[in-house]
């Protein structure tokens, strides 16, 4: 694996507001690499750097071993699928879709050739004429990617390119860029704020906040092993709760709202400590609260079920904070088997599955 | 029996009440039309009054005042120095006001309010104040009244048009369209010609059919600067001093002839094909 691009120190200022902050990253070549972030993170402004319509205040930017920091746009080999597509509204898909080859002066028959191949290859060979406001959204969409992918980028940039359409098309899509992603064998480096999305479809997801990069990984990596509270609570739901590390008779005990926990064998040199613990909602188990008390159990009222087919999603009053668990719908007593509203319940959490998060000043 | 007859009373005068009101809308929209066009229609039909005196009824049909126009060089010469005038001057306001435009939509530099404001003054000026200051500039650097001297004066008058029409238009348009073009590889001279000129042509066509029709009866910028040429609307001026002709009618009718053509010419051009039909 060689590495496609690469930014060095690269930090972006509007004034007193730092957008970017100091960011170092390379993508290798033929990698689905996913910026993740909440709006105002960064990502855009990054991706816009890559792509060359923002300059960066300092750091340089490396495309296939060249420094290409200070070339125009037009001049890069990486190309860019806008979030509103940037459709040219005057010109058919075909000619949109060859627009970048005309221009670098290739052979009529040739971009009409190329043009027609490329839209084949997002299902729309057949509306090559269509004018983009005869087109659907997700039909826009496809002939945006095709018109970026014609030129055989280096790098292919996608700028939030799914927020535009709806939840079901959204999912669709998902599973189609993933596919072309393997088809044309590029690399793609897409920006958005949504986490499925992110998950889905990267090889690596980059999770950025306040212009940072706050942890970098495979989606499983992240969502299993999540550095801090802000990454646990962004990627999948994460319960959260603080609790000081003791040692008791030679065992690691922390204690959430009060209730006494096994720690996580992670948390042992912390002992004496402040930490940030977390769990998966689907990682805790109901169990009977009619049982003797057992080890590692919390115990709450049950405020409220939301049910969503194949398991149900808990919300658990724990007096202080709601936690909310997953457990899975039995097929012979259905619904009527969980417990009811208001019934006390009882979550049984294994040591191995409390995950241990840094700390993080959150604002 | 008085119930039935109360019941069939009420609809009636409603229907009567609708029917008053669209009346009145109708007579309303006529008076306005009539304001509108009515001393055209006089100006028109006056042309073909074989009488020189405008008295009604006309005396009868004639095309003499035409035939008349056809004999008269002085009047040739000033309709062909207004269609002169008129087009260099939009010309020269389309090829400074569209890159002005563009540069106050994409470009930012010091000073952009006050440059954009500045821009607009001559519009709001009242004519005669723009005619007499070229005057007296003029003639300090020594530049001729000349028909050119005139096409000048009109271009700075009619900048604040194009330039207004124009930036509005690029002010909807998305910048990512620019954006996506220069990303495909295109220079910038290849995004205003593929993408950014066609995107805005009605804007650009408007505005220069404006300013054309502004510049082409433009008398008080014109009276100043021009020296022994003499534009359409000056000539009939002058004319009109000795009293008012039937062939000065004659040649307002072809006047409004040609405004139609432009109208239609505008309207012609103008139809959006990128806009769905409904």
């Amino acid at each position: 694996m060689t590495t496609i691009i690469e930014t060095k120190n690269l930090t972006k200022k509007y004034g007193d507001v730092t957008g970017v902050d100091d960011i170092s990253l390379s993508v290798e070549e033929g990698e689905f690499v996913t910026l993740l972030g909440p709006s105002g993170c960064g990502k855009s402004t990054l991706l816009r750097m890559l792509g060359g319509f923002e300059e960066p205040t300092q750091g340089r930017i490396m495309l296939a071993g060249c420094d290409v920091t200070d070339v125009p746009p037009s001049k890069r080999a990486v190309n860019m699928v806008f979030q509103d597509y940037a459709l040219f509204p005057h010109l058919s898909a075909g000619k949109n879709v060859g627009y970048g080859l005309r221009v670098s002066g290739m052979a009529k028959r040739e971009v009409i050739a190329k043009s027609r191949e490329a839209l084949a290859l997002v299902g729309l060979e057949d509306r090559f004429d269509a004018a983009p406001h005869m087109l659907s959204g997700g039909q826009r969409q496809r002939v945006a990617l095709a018109r970026a992918i014609v030129r055989r980028p280096r790098v292919l940039l996608l700028d939030e390119p799914l927020s535009a359409l709806d939840a079901n098309l959204r999912e669709q899509m998902q599973i189609e860029l993933k596919h072309l992603h393997t088809k044309v064998g590029l690399t793609f480096i897409l920006v958005t704020h949504d986490q499925t999305e992110a998950l889905t479809m990267s090889d690596r997801v980059i999770v950025m906040r306040n212009g940072k990069i706050v942890q970098s990984g495979s989606p499983q990596d992240l969502y299993e092993n999540p550095r801090t509270g802000y990454v646990a609570g962004f990627i999948g739901n994460t319960n959260l709760f603080r609790s000081r590390v003791e040692t008791e008779a030679g065992k690691s005990v922390i204690t959430c709202f009060g209730q006494p926990l096994a720690a996580p064998e992670k948390s042992a040199s912390l002992s004496g400590h402040d930490a940030l613990f977390g769990f998966r909602p689907e990682k805790a188990a109901l169990v009977s609260n009619t049982e003797q008390p057992r080890q590692n159990t919390l115990r709450g009222t049950l405020a409220d079920v939301l049910y969503h087919g194949k398991s149900a999603r808990l919300v658990v009053d724990l007096g202080p904070e709601r936690f909310v668990v997953d457990v899975p719908i039995s097929d012979v007593s259905g619904v009527s088997g969980l417990p009811q509203v208001g019934d006390p319940v009882a979550l049984n959490i294994e040591p191995h599955n409390i995950m241990v998060l840094e700390d993080e000043v959150t604002g | 029996m008085t119930q039935i007859a109360q019941e069939r009373a009420t609809p009636l005068p409603r229907k009567a009440a609708v029917q008053a009101e669209r009346l009145s809308w109708m007579l309303g929209i006529t008076a306005i039309l009539g304001f509108l066009y009515l001393p055209i229609a006089v100006l028109v039909t006056f042309s073909f009054n074989t009488s020189r005196s405008l008295t009604w009824p006309m005396s009868g049909l004639t095309l003499d005042w035409y035939k008349k126009l056809a004999s008269n060089d002085q009047l040739i010469d000033a309709f062909f120095n207004s269609v002169y005038v008129a087009t260099s001057a939009t010309s020269l306001t389309l090829i400074i006001g569209v890159p002005a435009a563009i540069a106050l939509d994409r470009i930012d530099f010091p000073g952009k309010g006050l440059f954009r404001k500045l821009i607009l003054l001559p519009i709001a000026l009242p004519g005669i104040i723009t005619g007499i200051s070229m005057l007296i500039l003029f003639r300090a650097i020594g530049f001729n009244l000349s028909l050119e001297a005139v096409i000048v004066g009109h271009a700075t008058a009619l900048l604040a048009v194009v330039v207004t029409q124009v930036y509005a238009r690029l002010q909807r348009l998305p910048p990512s369209l620019a954006e996506a073009s220069a990303d495909l590889g295109a220079s910038g001279l290849q995004t205003f010609f593929w993408v950014t000129l066609p995107n805005i042509r009605t804007a650009v066509i408007g505005s220069g059919m404006l300013a054309f029709t502004l510049s082409f009866d433009e008398i008080p910028v014109t009276f100043f600067l021009t020296g022994r040429d003499n534009t359409l609307p000056m000539y009939i001026w002058s004319t009109m001093r000795r009293g008012l002709t039937p062939e000065i009618n004659a040649i307002g009718s072809l006047i409004v002839l040609m405004s139609a053509i432009l109208i239609f010419l505008s309207v012609m051009l103008l139809r959006d094909k990128t806009k769905p039909k409904k």
